[in-house]
């Protein structure tokens, strides 16, 4: 039974760590908080739920849209918005990211009612994957695999790819990195849109397990802005250990605590984390 | 100081004069909210206004205060005057609590223990019988006593009793702002290191002001509480709390004790308007416009409400030295 | 003279690297002793030892026989040994008045005894006509007589200062220096670290030279001038070698 409960938790936790990745990279590099960042998640869910309503098309081949789309929306809502307020305190950026948030929320709602919707007979729904005594729900699985995959491309890309390590020089000193010829406003650009990215390949991949509405992303970014802080600003390999960390916490607590206790523990396990490592897990 | 004292007395004093010219419930129902939460802003500001330390968390010390008084009232009859007191002192004590181990953390990392701290007082008042866990408690509904803080009537009484609360924070606040524990507070928001360097004990002036704060907040939640007469833990301990709080003195200017009055007299009154005339279909139409507007400010009146005062202010006497010059050339 | 502060055997490592090693000397009442040597010789690191931003890894530093070591900041800041900082750090948003009312605050509750210490510290760092500009918009060098202005406020008995004169020009170092004479002729002691040597050497009492963490001599100003350890740590071994021929 514990065995169920921990292989639940590093499921949610791949998940976790995925919105969390797109949380910390404009936390770090851009020294943004992002609210919007669950509106984000929510947009990304509604993407899938509509490709399949309309189209078709199931959610797990919708990955790619709803992963371009809240791309493009990272980059319209950077240049729209966040561009003015990068230079300004982090309470004003707080502000916009906030004032963005409601905004998509409650245009969601106008849009496609305060309504729960689902996803039905997606290809994954209802199928189940037996491992002895441990049952996992395959919507869960593919949800977690599709996680680490697209972890492991952000991975990559940062480290790997000359935009990567330009983010990455941006992120140390925004000034060294413009006299070195590096476009920082391209870049913040691009930040903005892969941290949507990941939000958008994590709403695809939520989509058929979770119920979509308005306020879906609110919880999702709570538990990220923890995430993110637990394992450090700006650091995705932190992101992901604590993303674990949480994903294991929330089960393990909701199973021995009682659910209503699983989100006290979560923030708990962050207090205590935070005072042994005051700069997060990885933080320097 | 005397000035600052002089128009201090003069806006409370217009404040108070308004609902006599205005009569309508609506307004004095929306001048209600709109001091309770400016009180909470210029509570939020001590901490994070002066001593740079952004509490995400406020809605706790907020909901402590309103449940405290609530509780007692609801279970042993006790006065909500009482009650607010007794929140008041819990809130402090809570505040005291979480300092110590919050005030080793920097900037975000603070910030988001705060949340936490609030989001965990939160689900233990959700699953605590004693104070009807998630149903929350409805105040039973006495004749219209000051002893009972309740009014259903008239709102005037309640109108100022959040005037008289929201006139002794602000005075408290300039107090600070003017006095030794100010100075020391905004130099620890402007560098940590040179606090320390000329002796300031930086975490104990923190643990000062966030105490203080936290008291402050709690004495607003009391009101609120009387003011609703009913109250859950998801209407009190919420994120959307606390950042409304944080976005009403942003709004307004934050580390100046006029911003929160400001910031409220925008946001609440078209929070509230805009609910009233577009909302009510649920459609979200009226939070989107809201949302809009707030994007606006952040983006073009970064510095607050009160920014662009001043640097209107600026600009006229920028042009009356400029003519004087003119003269004294000719 | 009777010695206030004491600095004994001061040893400072970050992981394998030592900043200091075995760093002695002393400081006496009313006495002006500067701490030179070059680039990466570990004089900020003594300063952040003394005054509790770092706590020293072994060795002791002792004020008026009261053994200090490892003091908060705050508490050396009380006792009266108060610092400046080699990177100005200006009170930003807080006007040149509120900056040094804000060092003047430690011994008085009062506002109006605090603003008629900083008064008097602001005519004393020719500041008064400036009490109205917020830190944030001062000149580089106006930034650095609030420091010092900002540290005399808060009464010490020693005055640590780093590198208040680099980037002046030099009508503006003769005024530190006087500033420095006069402080002295007032009681205080002063520690000062500099790499100008025309401004440190009429001033100083006694001159202590770290090189490499250690500490490689120490003496009057006239002395320090002709020691070959010195030369040798500043101009490297071979200038000091040509030196020698002639």
């Amino acid at each position: 039974m514990v065995l169920q409960i921990i292989s639940n938790g590093i499921l949610m936790g791949f998940i976790y760590a995925l919105v969390a990745v797109g949380l910390t990279l404009t936390w770090g590099v851009m020294d943004i908080t992002n609210f919007a960042h669950g509106e984000m998640l929510m947009v990304g869910m509604y993407t899938a739920f509509w490709m399949f309503e309309l189209f078709s098309i199931d959610p797990l081949l919708s990955i790619p849209i709803s992963t371009l789309v809240v791309f493009l929306l990272g980059v319209l809502l950077y240049k729209l918005v966040i561009k003015r307020v990068l230079g300004g305190s982090g309470l004003t950026a707080l502000l916009a990211t906030f004032g963005l948030s409601m905004f998509l929320k409650n245009l969601a709602q106008f849009l496609f009612s305060p309504n729960y919707r689902y996803i039905n007979g997606a290809i994954v729904t209802d199928k189940k994957i037996v491992l002895g005594n441990v049952i996992l729900g395959l919507p869960q699985v593919v949800a977690a695999v599709g996680s680490i995959i697209m972890t492991l491309i952000i991975i990559y890309f940062i480290n790997k790819t000359k935009t990567g390590k330009a983010i990455q020089a941006t992120a140390l000193n925004r000034d060294t990195a413009l006299l070195m010829g590096i476009d920082t406003d391209k870049i913040f650009a691009i930040t903005f849109g892969v941290s949507g990215a990941c939000v958008g390949a994590a709403g695809a991949l939520m989509s058929s397990f979770f119920p979509i509405y308005p306020q879906s992303g609110g919880l999702y970014s709570i538990i990220a802005f923890v995430i993110v802080a637990m394992g450090g600003l700006g650091n995705i390999k932190g992101a992901l250990y604590a993303g674990l960390i949480i994903g294991l916490t929330e089960a393990l607590g909701g199973f021995f605590l009682g659910t209503q206790f699983k989100y006290a523990l979560v923030f708990l396990i962050y207090l205590i984390v935070i005072q042994v490592r005051p700069k997060g897990l990885f933080g320097w | 100081m005397v000035k600052n004292i002089r128009s201090l007395i003069i806006l409370i004093v217009a404040i108070a004069i308004l609902p006599l010219i205005f009569k309508s419930d609506s307004f004095h129902n929306v001048l209600v909210l709109l001091l309770i939460f400016a009180t909470l802003g210029e509570a939020w500001n001590i901490i994070t206004g002066f001593a740079g330390q952004t509490s995400f968390g406020h809605a706790a010390f907020f909901g402590i205060g309103a449940y405290a008084s609530s509780v007692l009232f609801y279970r042993f009859n006790i006065s909500p005057w009482i009650g607010m007191f007794v929140g008041a002192i819990f809130a402090a004590g809570v505040a005291a609590i979480i300092s110590y181990p919050c005030f080793r953390l920097k900037d975000s990392y603070f910030a988001i223990a705060t949340l936490a701290v609030a989001e965990i007082i939160k689900q233990l008042f959700v699953s605590w019988d004693f104070v009807e866990g998630a149903t929350g408690i409805s105040l039973p509904i006495v004749d219209d006593s000051l002893w009972h803080m309740q009014f259903n009537s008239s709102k005037l009484p309640y109108l100022y009793l959040a005037l008289g609360l929201f006139a002794i924070v602000i005075f408290i606040c300039n107090f600070i702002e003017n006095s030794k524990i100010g100075f020391y507070l905004k130099a620890i928001r402007e560098s940590h290191e040179v606090a320390e360097s000329i002796g300031i004990n930086t975490t104990n002036y923190k643990t000062y002001a966030m105490v203080i704060s936290a008291a402050l907040s709690a004495f607003a939640g009391t009101l609120y509480a009387q003011y609703i007469l009913y109250i859950d833990p998801f209407m009190l301990f919420t994120l959307d709390m606390s950042i409304k709080i944080v976005l009403l003195t942003v709004l307004g200017g934050i580390g100046n004790i006029y911003g929160p009055i400001i910031g409220a007299a925008i946001l609440i009154p078209l929070s509230e308007t805009t609910r009233i005339v577009l909302g009510g279909t649920g459609s979200g139409i009226d939070l989107m416009i809201f949302g809009v507007l707030v994007i606006l400010v952040a983006c073009f009146q970064p510095k607050g409400i009160i920014g662009l005062v001043q640097k209107i202010v600026n600009n006229i006497k920028k042009q009356k030295v400029g003519e004087g010059k003119v003269e004294t050339n000719s | 003279m009777k010695p206030i502060l004491n600095i004994d055997n001061i040893t400072m490592k970050f992981g394998s690297l030592v900043a200091n090693e075995n760093v002695s000397f002393t400081i006496h009442d009313n006495e002006i002793v500067s701490l030179i040597g070059p680039n990466g010789a570990g004089k900020t690191t003594l300063f952040n030892c003394i005054t509790g931003f770092y706590k020293p890894f072994s060795g002791k530093v002792t004020y008026m026989d009261k053994d200090i070591t490892g003091w908060t900041s705050y508490d050396v800041c009380k006792l009266g040994i108060t610092r400046t900082f080699q990177i100005v750090k200006t009170l930003k948003e807080m006007t040149v008045e509120e900056n040094i009312m804000t060092g003047a605050f430690l011994h008085t509750k009062k506002r109006i005894e605090s603003q008629k210490i900083a008064e008097e510290v602001m005519e004393l760092t020719d500041l008064t006509r400036k009490k109205n500009i917020k830190g944030g918009s001062l000149t580089i060098v106006d930034k650095k007589r609030v420091e010092i202005a900002r540290a005399l406020a808060t009464r010490p008995k020693i005055l640590m200062l780093d590198e208040c004169m680099a980037g002046l020009n030099q009508t503006e170092i003769k005024d530190v220096m006087n500033l420095c004479l006069k402080l002295k002729d007032s009681g205080l002691s002063l520690l000062i670290v500099e790499h100008i040597m025309e401004a440190i050497m009429p001033i100083s009492d006694n001159i202590v030279v770290l090189n490499a963490g250690k500490k490689i001599a120490e003496g009057p100003p006239e002395e320090i001038v002709d020691n070959d350890e010195v030369i040798k740590a500043y101009l490297g071994d071979k200038y000091h070698a040509k030196s020698k021929k002639h």
